[in-house]
């Protein structure tokens, strides 16, 4: 690792003033950043620690939204009894993600702001059109994520929190590579009223949407309105992992696992 | 330089490391806390496993400098004097390793899992040991340990009540 200078964040206000130094990034639970430090891909030369940020933890429902706090770990949201009554597909999701140390201490927006092609939160975003806060504005889940590693956060802008709109039914299930457990193929679909989503990540360069499934599970909720076609091998990664002929073949199956599972 | 204090085990610790100190190396450099090992160095082994704030976390994969004002657990800090803790003992009767480089980790991580879930079955022993690697043992004793363990700490909180 190249040394840096380390400072706490009293709250978002005051970790976004840190940031404004040259180089400077945020470290959340650390599970991404660290391992990418150690490898020397990332330099900062300071390091603002969120976890001392009250302002970013918490899990809070209302009518109409579930709001999850940007520092809330994947074990908080998966032993909680609000996230499992509002949406058990969620809490379900963050259980699944590494291990049991992993969510100890990585984050729901440590996970999105990263944004990794395989990670599973990505999907449960997209899927169920949930609102990004941050610092400087709300963003929408479809206009959050831009591809590998990217998203529209600026530099010196911090998610704060997650808000998630209740669906009437919905499920993530993923094809996890058996090491890491990261999505190898995973498929977030989510049933409104009004319409259907279906997300999918860790089979292409970022998390996407299939339309073609979603029109034609809003016609008809079932597994069989799936239609393999949908999801090209053109489209897809390829790697020691998975061919894409492979992953455009599971992504079918997960999505109609998943349509078959949603509560 | 930065000053982290820990209590470490009950005993308050202070040391100046610099901020990319790693947890585990503070522990084992600093304090002399050999116990704690560091298998990959790449948050994938388990091995480094120990409790921060109550909680298991890998030590390879956290700064020094986020753990200043936490109180943290090592495997050294489970046996009471001679006496070992019963997830420990559990792992000496039933041949729960071999070489003994995971093993560590394994406790750390079987005595969390007890801590919220007191009679563990054997798939929640093998989900929750996902992170934890093992290239000796195969498993099977290992899970076998933990299931040991967790009914002797149920019997050790009993008799405590
Ligand atoms: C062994 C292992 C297995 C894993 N398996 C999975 C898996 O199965 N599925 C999965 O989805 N993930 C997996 N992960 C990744 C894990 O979920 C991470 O916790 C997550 O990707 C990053 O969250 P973090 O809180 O650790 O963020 P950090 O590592 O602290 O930060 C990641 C990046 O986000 C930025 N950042 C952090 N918080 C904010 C914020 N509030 N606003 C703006 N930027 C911010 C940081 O500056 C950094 O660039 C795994 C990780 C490991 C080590
Ligand atoms: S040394 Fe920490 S996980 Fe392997
Ligand atoms: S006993 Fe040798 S690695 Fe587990």
């Amino acid at each position: 690792m190249y040394s840096f200078d380390y400072a706490r964040a009293k709250n978002a206000k005051d970790a976004a003033k840190l940031l404004a130094k040259k180089e400077a990034k945020v470290v959340a639970g650390g599970m991404t950043l660290l391992p990418t430090m150690k490898q020397r891909l990332a330099k900062p030369s300071l390091l603002v620690d969120l976890a001392a940020s009250k302002d970013l933890k918490g899990i809070k429902k209302a009518a109409k939204a579930l709001t999850i706090g940007a520092m809330t770990t994947h074990a908080e949201v998966a032993h909680s009894s609000v996230v499992k009554g509002a949406c058990a597909a969620l809490a379900a999701l963050a259980e699944g993600i590494g291990d049991p140390q992993v969510r100890n201490r990585g984050t729901i927006g440590g996970s999105i702001a990263n944004n990794d092609p395989a990670a599973d939160y990505p999907a449960a975003c997209l899927a169920l059109g949930a609102t990004i806060v941050t610092t400087q504005r709300k963003i929408p889940a479809d206009k959050f994520f831009k591809g590998m590693f990217e998203t529209a956060l600026k530099r010196n802008e911090l998610v704060t929190a997650i808000q998630f709109p209740m669906a009437e039914k919905a499920a993530y299930i993923k094809f996890p590579n058996p090491a890491s457990r990261y999505a190898i193929v995973g498929v977030f679909v989510a049933k409104f009223k009004d319409e259907v989503r279906v997300a999918v990540t860790g089979a292409g360069p970022g998390v996407f949407r299939v339309p073609a499934w979603e029109e034609a599970l809003a016609k008809k909720w079932s597994a069989d309105a799936i239609a393999a076609g949908a999801v090209k091998a053109a489209d897809m990664n390829s790697d020691i992992h998975a061919t894409a002929e492979y992953r455009a073949h599971l992504c079918a199956v997960m999505a109609k696992r998943a349509v078959a599972a949603a509560k | 330089m930065a000053s982290v204090t820990i209590t470490v085990n009950g005993q308050k610790r202070t040391a100046d490391v610099e901020p990319r100190t790693l947890l585990v190396q503070l522990l084992r450099e600093n304090h002399g806390l050999t116990g704690t090992h560091v298998g990959c160095d790449t948050s994938q082994c388990g091995a480094c496993v120990i409790h921060v704030n109550g909680k298991s976390v890998k030590a390879c994969t956290m700064l020094a400098v986020q753990a200043d004002g936490a109180s943290v657990t090592t495997i050294e800090g489970l046996a009471d004097g001679a006496t070992l803790h019963p997830m420990q003992e559990a792992f000496r009767d039933n041949h729960g390793l071999q070489c003994g480089f995971c093993t560590p980790g394994m406790v750390m991580s079987a005595v969390d899992l007890v801590q919220h879930n007191a009679d563990p079955s054997e798939q929640e022993i093998r989900d929750w040991l996902e992170g934890n690697i093992c290239r000796c043992t195969g498993y099977h004793n290992i899970v076998k340990s933990v299931k040991a363990g967790a009914a002797a700490m149920r019997k050790t909180k009993t008799k405590k009540k």
